[in-house]
């Protein structure tokens, strides 16, 4: 442990929210993860416009007209709708009303890495009318990356820190750990951190052409199948999920209910390939994370792995937790055999998804896992819900550009 | 299009398009300080009277127009030219 340890803040959980393709709040979502739900569809319209694959996470889009003014609405994109939700559901969790938030400095810092429907739509409108004034207002404020965090601070009037973590695939991961950085060395006492991430074909077109999809489109709730011997591909999907992390300080300040504890965050980047994972970045980060904890490989009780259910992805990333939880052989499973790939997302996703897992005591499914190939049979994957008692889970994300993060969350105590 | 049709559509697209109380719609009332309509709801009042009216509104002719009924005459003057 650091000489400095003790001059650091602790960082705590108080509330969480999710809008997901296997419910649109934490009470489905406890019920889908502990019933193996998968959320995947066939989008007839991706088929239309000549995807290689239409399988997708789906989920209906937030109707907000009524509960936002316009201008809080037109300048929102599906993922900043979904991720109002998550918010809402997270700060109303927490004890943090609008009174709270204008009184006290709260910071955002979430994960998004795309915004392709405004985008392409306001291209269409000056290609077609020739003329940028007939693009109107909304669309600059929807198309950029920082959309939610921008959108957000708006809507609940936030004064601490204010962008967005654009990392890929781990974007929502390493907001979380961002946040707790800022919190553990006094820099800001609540966060609001989490992930978003679109759901529509135009944000996906361009990575089917990749081939890393998976076309077990005869049969969608088996398609995506991480760490399974017949993978074939991920399937993307989509969301959002919010986290309130907040110093114990804080927390103890506002009688707020703690619902864990972040202690340990470790990131690395592969520094090869823009696309194929490899072995030690994961493997670094991982260490990394567990070291900042002050716990060891045997102390987690479970792991919730990036697993998307490509080949090389899930191959290379069991071989890295192999090398780091070889001896003690911790539960593993991926969400993402229900949810999809929540890309942008998923890093805080799945840090609800485990919180909820400690929560009510169960491991979620690997659902899908049928047969381990050499490689992922060294790993003790849970194929069905499992009782058990977790105290400390790792959460790994990776991402486009070899980026990594992993999160180690405990149960709190004093 | 009668003079009284233009103001009726102005008043339905106020109220559908920028979501402006109908009771605030007064022909006296400004369009900042009663309304809320600030530069951003301008842009897209632009859109929604082009493709409403069929013609651009120009910033350098709206420098007068404060009020709900400045901007019925404004519009009436670009609809009805003579």
């Amino acid at each position: 442990m650091s000489p400095f340890h003790h001059f650091m803040k602790r960082v705590v959980i108080t509330g969480m929210g999710i809008y997901s393709v296997i419910g649109k709040n934490l009470g489905e979502v406890k019920e889908s993860l502990s019933m193996g739900r998968s959320g995947v569809v066939l989008d007839p319209v991706r088929k239309e416009m000549g995807f290689r694959s239409a399988l997708t996470g789906m989920v209906e889009r937030p109707q907000l007209k009524g509960i936002l003014d316009r201008r809080m609405r037109v300048g929102m994109a599906v993922q900043g709708e979904y991720a109002y939700i998550a918010t809402l559901e997270a700060l109303k969790g927490a004890g943090i009303d609008q009174d709270f938030l204008d009184r006290n400095e709260v910071g955002i810092l979430y994960g998004n890495d795309s915004s392709a429907v405004p985008v392409v739509e306001s291209v269409d409108i000056l290609r077609e009318k020739k003329d940028t004034m007939m693009i109107g207002s909304g669309y600059i404020f929807q198309s950029m990356n920082s959309t939610v965090s921008m959108n957000l601070s708006v809507i609940f009037r936030l004064r601490g820190i204010n962008f967005t973590v654009a990392g890929a695939c781990a974007s929502g991961s390493h907001a979380i750990g961002l946040g707790y950085l800022l919190i553990k060395q006094g820099l800001q006492d609540i966060i609001i951190c989490g992930g978003a991430q679109e759901i529509n074909p135009e944000s996906t077109a361009s990575f089917d052409a990749l081939n890393a999809f998976s076309t077990r489109e005869s049969d969608p709730t088996r398609a995506s199948r991480p760490f399974d011997r017949d993978r074939d591909g991920l399937v993307p999907s989509g969301g959002a999920a919010s986290v309130i992390l907040e110093s114990y300080e804080s927390a103890m300040t506002r009688g707020a209910n703690i619902l864990g504890e972040v202690v340990g965050y470790g990131f690395s980047s592969n520094g090869e390939h823009i696309s194929l994972p490899n072995v030690e970045g994961p493997r670094k980060a991982m260490q990394m994370a567990l070291k900042d904890s002050g716990m060891d490989p045997g102390d987690m009780d479970y792991i919730n792995a990036h697993a998307t259910s490509t080949l090389a992805g899930d191959s290379n990333e069991a071989q890295a937790i192999d090398d780091v939880f070889g001896k003690t052989k911790p539960p593993v499973s991926s969400t993402k055999s229900m949810t999809g790939h929540e890309m942008w997302m998923g890093g805080a996703s799945e840090v609800v998804y485990s919180m909820l897992m400690m929560q009510h005591s169960f491991i979620a499914p690997n659902i899908n896992f049928e047969q381990p190939d050499e490689v992922t049979s060294r790993l003790n994957i849970i194929p069905a819900t499992t009782p058990a008692e977790i105290h400390a889970f790792l959460s790994n994300s990776f991402g486009f550009g070899g980026t990594n993060s992993a999160l180690v969350i405990r149960r709190f105590s004093r | 299009m009668q003079n009284d049709e233009i103001i009726n559509k102005i008043n339905q697209l106020l109220i559908e398009e920028i979501e402006i109380d109908e009771e605030q719609i007064r022909q006296d009332a400004d369009l900042k300080r009663d309304l809320g309509i600030d530069s951003l709801d301008f842009v897209d009042l632009f859109v929604i009277i082009e493709n409403n009216f069929g013609f651009k509104m120009k910033a350098e002719e709206m420098t007068d127009v404060t009020t709900l009924q400045d901007f019925y005459s404004y519009v009436i003057k670009r609809v009805n030219p003579n």
